[in-house]
């Protein structure tokens, strides 16, 4: 049975301060600076959700003051629909309020208490009120609520309620003065935001820090994550309790409707089949199910065949956006390599859809000498805690880095080496390993799927290094092609008074490959980059070249500029260079930059890579999104 | 065999570079393989040549691409050394290189190592294109007369015992016939001194007098000219050459490359190589026999021994033994370690007792 109905229950009997007390450790507040960790991540969910649900680019500010030793006050603004002022108490000032703890959808929601915990929170570690201001498009003003709740009646108590001037078209802030301590580095506010950025790279995120600090994490992606849909459970995934719940909640007036309507993948044929397996008489009323006919329908659910459940009410974040999430939170380490992350396809376990979708970044400043990063990811939502209990860190532990180029003993563990390793599991349920909802429970469908998609991961970062390593040994090779043979041609034929001999033929012989590399000028504020397209082979070489910065603008250069890279047109003749220039404004400390190229066989290629299969996708999405504008 | 010609050989390799790289293929040159798995007995001469091994060098490496690229250049510069009847050290060359763009030599031991490369590749000695090395300052003590074309072109005599001061005849670069003549002398055989001190010990015990020796201080790895001179007194006077070095494996080495002939050198080795020489001491047997103060072995040397049991020219019944003797024993002695019995010890007994067993005095 989980948590709400648990809760739902007790509040009958006791104090919600009461139960609050007894299950401080279950709600996430077990001690001082992750309270405050758990109740950003309850308003930043919320704001993230609110916002997708009504289709609007997130842009959420998070500030933290301190007002007290050990005292602090959390203010969340974002700039979602907002909510209509008589649901305002309810929403903050009531535990358990809203519709998404039955939902079956794949929503950051189903792992929270609520957003009033964290009211509450504040209120019994303080007794302060919190402070909310919420204003809808509809209405001129805002309105400013100052509550608290009422520990008793588990109802919210408005100590003050009045209209405001406020600048802003919509949105929602609440401020909440809690007992926390604040710190940055691992499982802080500071780290939970960043990784939220990473995989919401439609959200603009912004962090105030007490000492004055401000970060901000820039939008990357203009469209929003496709929206969600609910869909009914599937007979294969529902337990006893909720099947009673639905049971007595449906519409429906006989067992077979009941479970042709309130399920998923259930005809009426096999319904019939499921009540005479069941032994149950198909016309009765659901409301009037016993508890072990309850239990003998659900017996009878694992004995028949069923299609699996729909999985496209998923959404993943998408290997594209994965990567640019990874590039603008972490482009400040300047990793050498990011894989191109892997979206596996929807699978299902015990009647729940999931998806798996995994990224890794190496190289750069990443710390050579220490375990790798591990980010974490449920539904979005970042994972700070109970690292060791998690499926994902099991299935990154059981794969043998070491062939993948990364140090690990015994090859087995997590692996040490300048990597960070995300992964992202999304599903209508998330199977948690305990109700504090902090690690993925060992499902051994979802544990394959991520060991794929990081093998798959680690065959890329292998291809990199032996790539690398290619390309070190072939610049021996460039310098005498660019120098040692050009000298010896020009001396050979000074001794013997003779021309000078075209030397294509033995340059495309020493080498035969096209070599791209970069050279890199600082000028003031702009730094200027040179591409050397070097066709040493014996043929004339079409193709187009594609430079992915890895940060700062694009100011200027000869070539096509896109959303974030630019792109040429390259004709190369046999042995000969080709050079193009691009300009990036704010990149300071640029490193390099990422070469694809496309039309060519990458075989053939030195410091470039073949360009990812979803480039074009996104190319003509992009292109669409221009037309229109155009309209 | 003169410099005409060693120039015309080295524009006959200029030409065809030049025509590889006409021809689309990448340059190179052919030379034999200079390790010690490609030397052989020859038994006409009686020392170790290259075999038929040879290797590559090609401007598809690195390596290959400096060492054609410098031929080239040295070619000009020995061009100019015979228009202007000059010629130059190793050491100056290596510094001419300097000049020489990215063709210069970042060690005189890489211009060292092209000059024996252009030997071995064309056949002609580095005097034939005017290099020459240093005065290495090996010298000579005893009583033999040699006739040397001084700078001005005159000949000079000089009684190689009466006319020099305690440091004995200086060895010229060059001693071929037509720099350096024998005119006389009165001398049973050669003793090849490895140290400075033991030479000067002989000569202060009066050694080439009492035992009619002629004593070279061979300083070291001897140098070419050290090495042909020994050769020429043992060929033209018919003196026997023994050689006197420290017991350890680098001395049988110096032995071995007067011998036998020098793996790096061994183009040339008939020239240098002095077949029927002998070796004096210290052995491993020595080091027993004559119960001496020693030095343990260390890792570099046990390696080195280790490697004379692999390299054919030690692959005789005495030093197979002498050399598993010292990596039993795991010692080794300096040539001063015979102090140990009084100064005149390796004159009065050591030498006279360890030559006679060689025949070489009676």
């Amino acid at each position: 049975m989980g948590i709400a109905h648990e809760m739902a229950k007790k509040q009958r009997e006791i104090s919600v301060a009461e139960f609050f007390e007894k299950n401080r450790h279950v709600l996430g507040f077990d001690s001082l600076p992750k309270s405050l960790v758990v109740s950003v991540k309850e308003a930043v969910d919320n704001s993230l959700d609110a916002c997708e649900e009504a289709r609007i680019l997130p842009d959420i500010t998070v500030q933290i003051e301190q007002v007290g030793k050990d005292e602090y006050r959390m203010i969340v603004e974002d700039n979602g629909p907002g909510i209509v002022r008589k649901n305002i108490p309810l929403v903050f000032g009531k535990l358990l309020y809203g519709s998404r703890f039955h939902a079956l959808r794949q929503s950051r929601g189903q792992q929270g208490i609520g957003i009033s915990a964290v009211v509450l929170y504040g209120q019994l570690s303080t007794g302060k009120p919190a402070r909310i201001i919420s204003k809808i498009k509809e209405e001129e003003v805002a309105y400013e609520v100052l509550l608290t709740i009422d520990t008793k009646k588990n109802a919210p108590k408005i100590i003050k309620e009045e209209p405001v001037i406020w600048d802003r078209e919509q949105g929602t802030r609440i401020e909440v003065v809690m007992r926390t301590r604040y710190n940055r580095g691992k499982q802080s506010v500071y780290e939970y935001l960043q990784q939220t950025a990473i995989v919401n790279p439609h959200a603009q995120i912004t962090l105030i820090e007490p000492d004055g600090r401000k970060t901000v994490f820039k939008r990357v992606a203009e469209q929003l994550p496709p929206p969600v849909r609910e869909i009914k459970p599937h007979p294969h995934g529902i337990e006893l309790g909720e099947f009673i719940n639905l049971a007595r909640t449906t519409k429906a007036y006989r067992i077979t409707s009941f479970l042709t309507s309130e399920f998923t993948r259930v005809s009426p044929k096999i319904a019939e089949k499921i009540c005479s397996i069941a032994c149950v008489y198909g016309d009765m009323r659901p409301q009037e199910l016993s508890l072990s006919e309850a239990r003998r329908i659900l017996e009878a659910f694992s004995r028949v065949k069923l299609m699996a459940p729909p999985t496209d009410c998923l959404s993943p974040i998408g290997e594209t956006l994965i990567k640019k999430g990874l590039k603008n939170v972490l482009g400040a380490l300047r990793p050498g390599f990011y894989a191109q992350p892997i979206t596996r396809e929807p699978k299902v376990y015990g009647g729940n859809p999931f998806i798996v979708e995994a990224g890794i970044v190496y190289g750069g400043d990443l710390p050579k000498d220490q375990q790798v990063r591990i980010l974490r990811f449920a539904n979005r939502v970042p994972l700070l805690y109970q690292q060791g209990a998690d499926v994902i860190t099991k299935a990154i532990s059981s794969v043998d880095w070491r062939r993948y180029g990364l140090e690990q003993r015994g090859g087995q563990g997590i692996p040490v080496g300048p990597a960070i390793i995300l992964v992202h599991v999304a599903s209508t349920r998330v199977p948690f390993t305990s109700e504090a909802k902090e690690a993925i429970a060992e499902v051994p469908e979802i544990r394959e799927e991520i060991e794929l998609a990081l093998k798959s991961l680690g065959r890329q970062l292998r291809r990199y290094q032996a790539k690398k390593e290619k390309k070190k040994k072939l610049s021996e090779k460039f310098f005498i092609v660019n120098k040692i043979i050009p000298e010896i041609a020009r001396k050979s034929a000074e001794i013997v008074e003779k021309p000078v001999p075209s030397l294509e033929p033995v340059i495309s012989k020493i080498m035969n490959v096209v070599w791209i590399d970069e050279d890199v000028k600082k000028n003031g504020e702009l730094i200027e980059v040179t591409v050397r397209i070097a066709n040493l082979t014996a043929k004339r070489q079409r193709f187009t070249l594609f430079a992915d910065y890895p940060l700062g603008e694009y100011a200027d250069g000869d070539g096509i500029s896109e959303e974030d890279y630019v792109r040429w047109d390259i004709d190369a003749e046999p042995v000969s260079y080709e050079y193009r220039h691009f300009k990036l404004k704010n990149a300071e400390g640029y490193k390099e930059t990422n070469y694809y190229i496309d039309g060519i066989n990458p075989n053939y290629v030195i410091g470039a890579e073949p360009l990812p299969g979803d480039w074009h996708i996104k190319l003509d999405f992009v292109e669409e999104e221009v037309s229109q504008d155009g309209e | 065999m003169g410099s005409e010609e060693a120039l015309k050989k080295l524009y006959e390799i200029a030409e065809e570079i030049y025509a590889q790289l006409e021809r689309g293929d990448i340059p190179h040159m052919k030379l034999a393989a200079r390790h010690k798995g490609n030397i052989v007995f020859d038994p006409r001469t009686g020392v170790w040549k290259y075999g038929d091994s040879r290797i590559t060098r090609s401007a598809k490496k690195l390596d290959g691409g400096y060492m054609i690229l410098r031929t080239l250049y040295i070619m000009e510069f020995i061009k100019d050394m015979i228009r202007t009847k000059k010629s130059s050290t190793l050491r100056e060359m290596y510094y001419i290189s300097e000049g020489w763009d990215m063709a210069k030599f970042h060690s005189q031991d890489e211009s060292n190592k092209l000059a024996e490369d252009l030997e071995v590749i064309t056949g002609f000695m580095r005097e034939d294109f005017k290099l020459r090395p240093e005065e290495d300052g090996a010298s000579v003590i005893g009583n033999i007369t040699v006739e040397e074309i001084n700078r001005k072109g005159k000949p000079m005599r000089i009684n190689c015992r009466d006319d020099v001061g305690d440091s004995g005849y200086l060895i010229p670069y060059n001693v071929e016939n037509d720099k350096l003549k024998f005119v006389d002398v009165d001398a049973d055989f050669v003793i090849g001194i490895e140290t400075g001190g033991m030479f000067d010990r002989l000569v202060e015990n009066g050694f080439d007098e009492k035992a009619r020796a002629v004593l070279v201080h061979i300083k070291g790895q001897p140098a070419r000219s050290t090495r042909r001179l020994l050769k020429r007194m043992n060929e033209e006077l018919g003196l026997p050459v023994v050689i006197f070095t420290d017991g350890d494996p680098w001395s049988f080495r110096i032995f071995a490359s007067i011998a036998y002939g020098a793996i790096k050198t061994a183009h040339i080795s008939e020239y240098l190589a002095t077949p029927t020489a002998e070796f004096v001491g210290i052995t491993a047997s020595d080091i027993l026999n004559y119960d001496l103060p020693t030095d343990k072995l260390n890792d570099r040397d046990i390696a080195a021994l280790k490697a004379e049991l692999k390299d054919p020219r030690f692959n005789t019944p005495f030093w197979n033994e002498e050399i598993r003797l010292m990596l039993d024993i795991k010692k080794k002695a300096e040539q001063q370690a015979l102090a140990k019995y009084g100064l005149d010890y390796v004159t009065d007994t050591y030498l006279p007792e360890k030559l006679t067993e060689l025949g070489v005095m009676k």
